[in-house]
């Protein structure tokens, strides 16, 4: 490994940018004589249109116009689809919605796009769409997944008759029923797994704008990379060529897995630009993008698992029902049975498994990707598992752990995904040695000599990462001036591909990061096969379609080489930029720089050094690790400060450890907030109450630990780079960590499991509850005596 | 109704006509160009905004632009040396991972500045603290806090693992 090649801390190469605010994020842009849009939301959870008066906001200062569902009707534009499909096991299909771009005779949820109103400034538009005068008929509504589920809730969508869209299983129970009959040991676990905001801090914005010359429109927008929006606007919703439609996301905020989405805003925006035949910008505050942007998780599970008198697995049943929201996202019913499928039940052999699952629409904004996607749940439901399994058989949490894991690869998992290497018992031993588990009790001792109560947690984790997607498609370019160009399909929104990237060009062609440029982002210069990134994939899938161009560059290389060396090509070697003849030897910017001449190569060869690859995987690869969480409880007030927490991971080859280690720290403070703080909270009447960052649980310094990281690495047997994703596997082990932590430390106190987020409060009533009212009154919790 | 507002940024005499309701944020961002101040809440909590005023941190979505008449204003663009060296907080950040996105990365480094400033020696314990009003979702704010101890108090910074 070279100075700048794979393995190396190096600086990120994108930051004197961002640290000196010359990043280009979508608000930035802007386009001469642009309007403004504003949207009018729905107030209500759910509520008829009666009637719409739009005269006074047409009428209202500096309006160029007002569109409702009709005119996107008239104009034939289409629902938006959910691209899911699922079907029972008498192979029913899952029934499912459309979703108007904008609300058509009734709304389902608080924040859905009702009206978009076109103006000549931010201001007017926003004040115009207060003037839309709605003549509203409530309904009764539901927000949560289980009220949704009782007899006589409110329905969705009456034509479906109730609100569950599919009984999805994966094979009949009976099996897992009777393996479980024969156990010695049966343990139930039941979890609430708590909605979460993405909340990237870009808030969401879109620049639509309208080219007449070109007949082109071009979308500015925080994507995850912007292609398969390009599609679905050009093709679905507009009807017209893909080339006609270019979107641009250079710099982006933060995505998390819910910026890949079309959303409605987008269509509507595009939609109004070609209308008017101008551009239209539109800048969302934070409360419309927590209205808006999809939530994560919200699932709620239960469990049961049967051990042997070994303490060995012999059954595990779950029952899965996830919190759709009232329409049906893109991938929304994906979540517990793919996005979480693809591992469960993640580190550990089990025989029989018989797996559950019900969607449930409710008046909420739709569930979709959101970091990890299905696995953080699935990992946290095992992980509460297997310490439920430790408490009941009497083995220690990481006993009984050591005697269930997956040991021998490949691994066929009961859902039918092949694990192809790993090393979780070294993985759970490193986390444990680093964390200094051994002497916990004497730490323990000392807390309680102070009057704090002290627990530590431990949870091994697996994830399935590069995306379901099983291509990317990627460019690289030796330019004349020296420097090489990649063309990305993998998009960073944070993730440091301009770093990396050039990194893997360094190791591959000798070319130092500082000549290499990457362009990403814009769908008239990326690949045309890019498809963005997402679920942790662009180590695996861009760098191996980056690996590929470069040895695709060096074989054209060695001919270009041969011929100016007067040397036949299998007599030229190349290694560490330089191509050799015998004597003779050319760098590889110099072959490079030749090779555009005509008058230099060989006779029939097309100049330049440019070539691309579609990279095709073979297998997901299947991240994994084991984090511990060490906590210290203040019972006069609840708060758990986090003391010490280790991450070990196997993130296979790591190609940038500054980057990798930077990825986990990320990961695990958001699994942290889910765990400690984080909760998109919806009141009975179905109002998003959390919808601000003073009332969403946002994971802030001062609450953090310092997380120690350790690599156990296990190199990826099924690609070219034999790297695993980093970016999800710290909300994976983050959750469980921190939970089984608080639970150990709060032992004495009976308490078995507490849900998330584990506020202050919640802890708090764990340690005093059996003292006080639980009736709440003015908010006041009165003292029962 | 506009006003008159003159005000020096990052060096310069910079003046506008602006609304009475025209925040400091958007004078900087709408009208004057300096789209590295960025906005990322409406309530005051996430600190994407934070700027200088008259050598204070302030963040600037909660301030009106005719309040910064005649002050001396610094944003993200103005803190480097004119020759492009960056300013000891900026490599700070860079050398220790301190941003992801790089959304909530001009406001850190703002903030990270005027805490080294005011709490020479500060310790990790209360540099988190002084961060509460600023919000990153990406990085875990490890390599934030490490980059303002590495300035405010080099002896602070944990051993660093990746090298």
């Amino acid at each position: 490994m070279g100075q700048f090649g794979i393995g190396q801390p190096l600086r990120r190469k994108e930051d004197p940018r961002l640290l000196q605010g010359r990043g280009q994020y979508t608000d930035d842009m802007n386009v001469e004589g642009q309007f403004w849009g504003a949207f009018l939301r729905s107030p209500h959870a759910h509520a008829d249109i009666l009637s719409v008066d739009l005269e006074a906001a047409r009428a209202a200062p500096g309006v160029k116009a007002v569109y409702t569902s009709a005119d996107l009707d008239a104009d034939g534009v289409p629902d938006m689809p959910c691209e899911v499909e699922l079907a029972d096991l008498a192979g029913a299909p899952m029934w499912k919605p459309m979703r108007p771009i904008l609300a058509r005779n009734r709304v389902r949820f608080v924040g859905e796009c009702v009206a978009l109103v076109v103006a000549q400034t931010q201001a007017q538009a926003r004040e115009a769409a207060e003037l839309i005068e709605i003549n509203w008929s409530p309904r009764p509504s539901v927000a949560d997944a289980q009220e949704a589920l009782k007899p006589g809730a409110p329905l969705l969508w009456p034509e479906l008759g109730q609100n569950v869209p599919v009984h999805w299983q994966n094979k009949p129970s009976t099996e897992a029923d009777a393996a479980m009959a024969g156990a010695a040991w049966r343990v139930d676990v039941n979890i609430v797994n708590n909605r979460l905001v993405p909340a990237p801090m870009e808030p969401k914005a879109a620049l639509a704008s309208w080219d007449e010359q070109e007949g082109k429109l071009t979308l500015w927008a925080p994507t995850q990379g912007g292609r398969k929006i390009q599609a679905n606007l050009a093709k679905r919703y507009l009807r017209i060529a893909q080339d006609k439609m270019r979107v641009i996301s250079l710099d982006v905020g933060g995505g998390f897995g819910m910026r890949g989405q079309t959303y409605p805003e987008y269509v509507a925006l595009v939609w109004a630009a070609k209308q008017i035949g101008g551009a239209v910008k539109w800048r969302a505050d934070r409360t419309e993008t927590f209205f808006s942007d999809y939530h994560g998780r919200d699932q709620v599970n239960e469990a049961q698992m049967g051990l042997d008198e070994y303490g060995r697995i012999v059954a595990l049943k779950i029952h899965t029902l996830v919190n759709l929201g009232a329409y049906m996202a893109e991938n929304g019913p994906r979540m517990p049975i793919e996005g979480g499928g693809r591992i469960i039940p993640c580190c550990y052999h089990v025989p029989h498994f018989y797996f559950s699952v019900k969607p449930v629409f409710t008046n909420t904004v739709s569930t979709d990707t959101y970091r990890g996607a299905g696995r953080p749940e699935a990992n946290f439901l095992m992980e509460r598992l297997m310490d439920a399994a430790a408490e009941a058989t009497g083995l220690t949490r990481d006993e009984v752990r050591r005697r269930n894991f997956i040991t021998e690869f490949p691994y066929k998992t009961p859902m039918g995904y092949v694990i192809d290497s790993g090393d979780f018992a070294r993985g759970m031993d490193d986390a444990m040695r680093m964390a200094e588990w051994d002497t916990f009790e004497e730490r323990r001792a000392e807390a309680y000599s102070r009057g704090y109560l002290r627990g530590i947690g431990v949870a091994a984790f697996i994830e399935a990462a590069g995306g379901r997607a099983p291509t990317e498609d990627m460019r690289v370019r030796a330019e004349l001036d020296g420097s090489v160009t990649i063309f990305s399909g993998s998009h960073s929104h944070g993730q440091g591909h301009d770093t990396v990237f050039s990194q893997l060009v360094n190791e591959f062609l000798g070319v130092e990061p500082a000549s290499v440029r990457l362009v990403q982002g814009d769908t008239d210069v990326t690949p045309r096969g890019s498809i963005g990134t997402f679920g942790s994939r662009s180590s695996m899938m861009g760098g191996a379609g980056i690996k590929m161009s470069c040895e695709k560059l060096v074989a054209k290389g060695v001919k270009v080489a041969a011929h100016l060396m007067q040397s036949e090509p299998d007599a030229v070697t190349f290694s560490q930029g330089v191509f050799r003849a015998g004597a003779s030897e050319m760098s590889f910017t110099q072959v490079a720089q030749a090779a555009w001449d005509a008058t230099r190569i060989p006779e029939g060869m097309t100049p330049g050094l440019d070539e691309g690859h579609n990279f095709q995987r073979e297998a997901e690869n299947f991240p994994n690790g084991c984090h511990v969480c060490e906590v210290e409880i203040d019972p006069e007030t609840g708060i758990a400060e986090i003391v010490r927490y280790v991450a070990v991971d196997d993130c296979g080859a790591v190609l940038n450890p500054l980057i990798v280690h930077g990825q986990v720290y990320g990961g695990v403070a958001q699994g942290l907030g889910q765990a400690m703080i984080e909760n998109a909270l919806y009141d009975a009447e179905g109002q998003f109450v959390s919808a601000t960052y003073m009332d969403y649980g946002m994971p802030r310094a001062h609450r953090m630990p310092f997380i120690e990281v350790g690599f156990n690495t296990v190199a990826c047997r099924t690609n070219p780079l034999g790297v695993k994703g980093a970016g999800e596997a710290g909300a994976c082990g983050a959750p469980p960590a921190f939970i089984g932590a608080l639970v150990d430390a709060l032992r004495d106190y009976g308490v078995t499991h507490m849900d998330m987020p584990a506020t202050p409060e919640k802890i708090w009533r764990a340690i005093y509850g059996a003292q006080f009212d639980t009736q709440e009154s003015d908010g006041i919790y009165a003292e029962v005596t | 109704m506009t006003t008159k507002v003159t005000l020096t940024v990052n060096g310069q005499e910079r003046s506008a006509e602006v609304e009475p309701r025209t925040l400091l944020v958007e004078l900087l961002r709408d009208q004057l160009g300096l789209t590295g101040t960025h906005v990322g809440c409406d309530t005051t909590q996430c600190g994407c905004c934070v700027i200088h005023v008259n050598d204070k941190a302030v963040k600037s979505c909660t301030m009106l632009a005719v309040q910064a008449q005649g002050s001396n204003i610094l944003t993200i663009e103005g803190l480097a040396a004119p020759d492009g060296t960056l300013h000891p907080m900026q490599e700070a950040f860079r050398e220790h991972h301190g941003l992801q996105c790089g959304f909530c990365t001009p406001g850190m480094v703002m903030m990270g500045v005027d805490i080294a400033r005011r709490l020479p020696g500060a310790d990790e314990k209360t540099v988190r603290e002084q961060l509460e009003g600023n919000l990153c979702r990406c990085t875990g704010y490890q390599g934030i806090v490490e980059a303002i101890l590495s300035v405010a108090n080099p002896g602070a910074v944990k051993e660093h693992h990746h090298a």
